[in-house]
């Protein structure tokens, strides 16, 4: 059977994994590769790396991080940060990495989707949406360059919408984050997470908001995504991934022990 | 000496890398000339099937695989291409593995096939040496050959299929042992200690 994946995530900034409370305050972790290396052996299924300031800055992520982290990792890895183009992509996915993840650069020009598709195959394309609820609209509302507060803003696209706008382009995988809940620790969106999985026909994988063991089980029974990424408990040792790989089996969730 | 074929169209590095945290390192080529010089090699692949294929022809590697008497394993796409013929593209391969590629039925799953997942061998073999009924290895994969008696290990994903193969000296892996952690470094090391 097919397990759920456990997905700590690597906000890269300056060659350092940093961490910030709904995207602001970030504060310096650690090490790209000890942290990856460390993750890995402990049982993670899979990495994310977003070079969080990429997008903002106009520039591609340093693709020699990437190279580094191929050496040493022996588990799939997605990158992002600044993939605008086709050869951007060439660039990253050379170097080692299994997926590339798209946001902004989606948002800005949507046919990226389609042209990264058509070069590479729809299993490497991963679309990341970052989506806000707005509570006087009661809608959730998708939102660009939020890897500084200074630049993050409001698009066009409620979070539905581009959902079904980004599987009709072609991507492979949707990270699906809920800035309310991300840094917080409060539990993942379960209500928007179990909307979306209704028209989301690739694998989907939630983001924001873990805080203890149980929100992982409750997202993985209550709003079947394929995968939990999560960053803060793990990187501050709040949750430890064997540990949490145990509870989910005896929670009846498949996973990878 | 082991080779990883380059057609230009697959991530080389990752399986390179695998094999150089075992403690080999291989050499890629680019002309199927060399091929013959090496006591094993690995074709791995990624992306569409046609293309790949045509590359393969084009560039000679049909001729030079089919001659080639030592161990050669092809990885995803790459143990595709070994097979009789797929879907992806309704192309004719490289026929070293009897068998057809065909879009894999998930049913109600997602697809593609994603993530990690179980085996279960069903003809011991010196590739299978070493595998726990629990362990797992990540898939990525949207077309699978269809099980039959050359199938060494069995997945299944809404349909069974094969995920690992082996005729006389051609094998192929389904799944991504460059990328399965412990479990795919065992695999990769049995690859390396398969003596025909």
């Amino acid at each position: 059977m097919l397990s759920k994946r456990i997905i700590p995530c690597l906000d890269v900034k300056n060659g350092q994994v940093v961490k910030g409370v709904k995207f602001k305050q970030h504060e310096i972790v650690g090490e790209i590769l000890e942290l990856a290396a460390l993750y890995s052996q402990a049982g993670a299924d899979e990495l994310v790396f977003y070079e969080i300031s990429a997008s903002v800055e106009k520039r591609l992520l340093d693709v020699n991080w990437v190279r580094d982290i191929a050496r040493h990792i022996d588990i799939p890895f997605c990158v992002a940060g600044g993939i605008k183009s086709v050869a951007d992509a060439a660039k990253v996915l050379e170097q080692g990495a299994d997926k590339i993840s798209i946001n902004s650069p989606a948002i800005a020009r949507p046919e990226l989707i389609k042209e990264l598709h058509d070069e590479f195959g729809k299993q490497c394309v991963v679309v990341g949406i970052d989506s806000f609820f707005d509570a006087n609209t009661g809608e959730y509302l998708v939102y660009q360059l939020t890897g500084d507060p200074n630049s993050a803003s409001q698009t066009r696209y409620k979070a539905s919408e581009w959902v079904q706008r980004v599987q009709e382009l072609g991507a492979g995988e949707i990270v699906l984050n809920c800035m309310n809940q991300d840094g917080v620790r409060k539990g993942y969106d379960i209500e928007q997470l179990s909307n979306i999985r209704k028209q989301c026909d690739v694998p989907l994988i939630a983001s924001g908001g873990a805080g203890v063991m149980q929100d992982f089980v409750d997202v993985f029974q209550q709003a079947d995504v394929d995968g939990a990424l999560a960053a803060s408990v793990f990187h501050k040792q709040l949750i430890e991934i064997d540990a949490l790989k145990q509870y989910l089996a005896a929670n009846k969730v498949p996973c990878r022990l | 000496m082991i080779a990883i074929i380059n057609t230009g169209c697959a991530n080389i590095n990752s399986v390179r890398f695998a094999f150089e945290r075992l403690g080999v390192n291989p050499e890629v080529i680019r002309d199927p000339a060399q091929l013959k010089q090496f006591d094993r090699a690995v074709l791995p692949g990624v992306g569409h099937a046609s293309v790949a294929m045509k590359r393969l022809r084009d560039q000679g590697w049909d001729t030079a695989i089919a001659e080639y008497q030592n161990p050669l394993m092809g990885i995803c796409l790459g143990m595709q291409l070994l097979c009789d013929e797929t879907e992806e593209g309704n192309v004719q391969c490289l026929g070293q593995i009897p068998g057809k590629v065909s879009y894999l039925e998930t049913g109600q799953l997602t697809s593609p096939h994603m993530g990690w997942n179980t085996l279960s061998v069903c003809n011991a073999h010196p590739l299978t040496q070493g595998l726990n009924p629990d362990d797992q290895v990540y898939f990525v994969h949207s077309f699978a050959h269809a099980s039959n008696a050359n199938t060494l290990v069995e997945s299944e994903y809404g349909t069974r299929f094969s995920a690992v193969v082996a005729k006389d000296n051609y094998a192929g892996m389904q799944f991504h042992p460059e990328k399965s952690a412990k479990v795919g470094a065992t695999l990769l090391n049995n690859f390396l200690n398969w003596q025909l």
